[in-house]
């Protein structure tokens, strides 16, 4: 039965974009082997014929619309809780390397 | 004359439509109210009088809500109104929009008195996980009001609002609702516009009303009820006038008692007054079915891979970017990233997130997340099956009373394990409501639960409104 720790944590804490504390990875690793262990539970069921739920209501199909062209939400406002901006544009630290 | 603050939204409909009431009494009287006692409660994360009052001037009186006070959950977006999911990583944020819901109750004349506490992000089931500190249950101040809808909840119940918009992923308005003594209900998912609700789990996820009746949810529910375009999850058909169906009637109406919901770990108080309320119905003439809901025990699990699922990918757009938190003095953009999210969401926030980036990752996707999306087929198929038998389903809401502050809060999955009855209903995308059913000997609420086919919400309301018409346990207010 697969299970989780820490060196697991640490991987998906990278990929979750968090930095956790010893205390924080110590305490995650114990809490998710834990909840991970009750829903391995799930493998008590053979579901090898069973299909995945894509939608919970069968009437629902894809939904289309006209291709037309509306208002939508003005840059200024879109651009209102930047926590930096630079003229209609987000700010963020560099990415690309250089000066 | 009885106190406003206390009155249903139908009675104070009544009252400002044939008698001319000043629907700014009601705001007036409200306000003094959570003056007085929202410091010891703190169902409100904010409150704004001056804000009521302004929007009472310029709301809608043609509306069928004209001048009725609502209640909104920090999750649900206001046009200009901070909203936060009571966590770090929004603080500050004023939505460019409002969410439909929003709009509607705008259109519909309702005044907007503030924004209530929730679990962070809608992750837990005792307020408990807000970065503004717990709400208090108003039956008693040392325990849970639940969640994540507490502060909603517990709002309706002390009397410090009308009535209140909470959403259900696994369970988070039914069962504060049954916590704080109200009534709360999960629409069939597509009933109700989830535009402009900041996500937790897309595919789960509704929004519905926390009221002081039945009366009032069905009123709510038709004005929010809907298709939007701006959803494309919303569905098209048409919205019953859902006040038609609050009949005192359940003659003959086929309600179905499944096995699995009364087993042991259920709270004995819970379980008699569930058993008596379905007393009541069979005493009223309903036909009672016992039916079997085999998959129930493996909902928590797949719940628990699902919506963390949705929720890690979901809440990836909090990177400091576009709103709320940065965190200043990162070396490069990735670095911004994770010192930003890091510090701004909390500690069961980032338990949702590393569970479903794991349940996500690569390696695993099959054996936990697609093996879960087959359980949630599963467990639709029992309600399938069981709605071939019978009109509604009763079950307890939750499986005790109000835990006390701090009881759960360093176990997680003990307090995953307390949605076990809630979770099946998201998972199946069908409408459940909680009400009054009874009390502990402690005197705390007892709810019940009241489960029906997608969009029969109007079985549901007959059968509660039956149920509230006969009995008295709506009635009783907390001592405050």
């Amino acid at each position: 039965m697969k299970t989780i720790d820490k060196n697991d944590v640490k991987h998906i804490a990278l990929l979750s974009r968090l930095s956790l504390s010893e205390d924080e990875l110590e305490i995650h690793s114990k809490q998710l082997a834990s909840i991970v262990s009750y829903i391995n539970k799930l493998n008590e069921i053979d579901t090898s014929t069973v299909l995945p739920t894509s939608h919970v209501l069968a009437s629902l199909k894809n939904v289309f619309r006209k291709d037309v062209l509306k208002v939508s939400l003005p840059a200024d406002k879109a651009l209102a809780n930047a926590p930096a901006r630079d003229g209609d544009f987000f700010k963020v630290p560099q990415v690309i390397e250089g000066k | 004359m009885a106190d406003l603050f206390s009155r249903t939204a139908n009675e104070l409909m009544q009252m400002i439509a044939k008698d001319g009431l000043d629907p700014s009494r009601i705001i007036a009287e409200l306000f003094e109210r959570i003056a007085r006692l929202d410091g010891k409660i703190k169902a409100f994360v904010l409150a704004n009088k001056a804000g009521a009052l302004e929007r009472l001037d310029s709301a809608n009186k043609k509306g069928k809500l004209f001048g009725v006070p609502i209640l909104i959950k920090d999750n649900i977006c206001v046009e200009g109104e901070e909203t936060t999911c009571a966590s770090k990583i929004l603080k500050g944020f004023k939505p460019p929009y409002d969410a439909t819901v929003a709009k509607r109750l705008k259109e519909a004349g309702a005044v907007l008195i503030g924004k209530a506490n929730m679990d962070e992000f809608a992750f837990g089931s005792s307020c408990e996980t807000s970065s503004y500190g717990p709400t208090r249950n108003p039956w008693d101040l040392g325990r849970i009001p639940g969640g994540s809808s507490g502060g909603s909840a517990a709002a309706v119940a002390a009397d410090l609002a009308t009535f209140a918009l909470g959403s259900d992923t696994g369970g988070s308005i039914r069962q504060p609702a049954s916590l704080c003594g109200v009534v709360g209900l999960k629409p069939t998912y597509g009933r109700v516009s989830r535009y402009g609700l900041i996500a937790f789990a897309s595919s789960l996820d509704q929004i519905g009303p926390i009221t002081k009746d039945v009366q009032d949810a069905a009123i709510l529910l038709g004005v929010i009820a809907g298709h939007d375009e701006m959803d494309s999850t919303s569905v098209d058909i048409p919205v019953p006038d859902y006040t038609k169906s609050l009949v005192k009637d359940v003659k003959a109406l086929r309600i179905g008692v499944p096995k699995e919901y009364f087993v042991e770990g259920i709270d004995k108080d819970v379980a008699s007054s569930v058993k008596a309320a379905i007393g009541v119905f069979k005493d009223l003439g309903a036909r009672l079915i016992d039916i079997s809901l085999p998959h129930t025990e493996y909902a928590v699990s797949a719940y628990y891979i699902v919506g963390p699922a949705e929720a890690s990918s979901n809440l990836a757009r909090f990177d400091g970017v576009q709103y709320g938190l940065r965190s200043e003095g990162a070396g490069d953009l990735i670095d911004m990233y994770i010192q930003t999210r890091s510090k701004g969401f909390g500690e069961e926030a980032k338990r949702r997130i590393l569970l479903g980036t794991y349940c996500l990752s690569s390696g695993y996707y099959d054996a936990y997340y697609v093996k879960a999306l087959k359980i949630r087929t599963k467990i639709k198929e029992d309600f399938d099956r069981a709605f071939e038998k019978c009109d509604c389903i009763v079950t307890p809401t939750s499986p005790t009373a109000a835990f006390r502050i701090g009881e759960r809060s360093a176990d997680p999955l003990s307090m995953y394990l307390s949605d076990v009855f809630t979770i099946p209903a998201n998972l199946a995308g069908i409408p459940g409501i909680s009400i009054p059913c009874g009390f502990t000997g402690d005197g705390l609420p007892i709810g019940l639960q009241i489960l029906a086919k997608p969009f029969d919400e109007e079985a549901i309301f007959r059968a509660a409104y039956t149920f509230e018409q006969s009995t008295d346990f709506h009635k009783k207010r907390p001592n405050l």
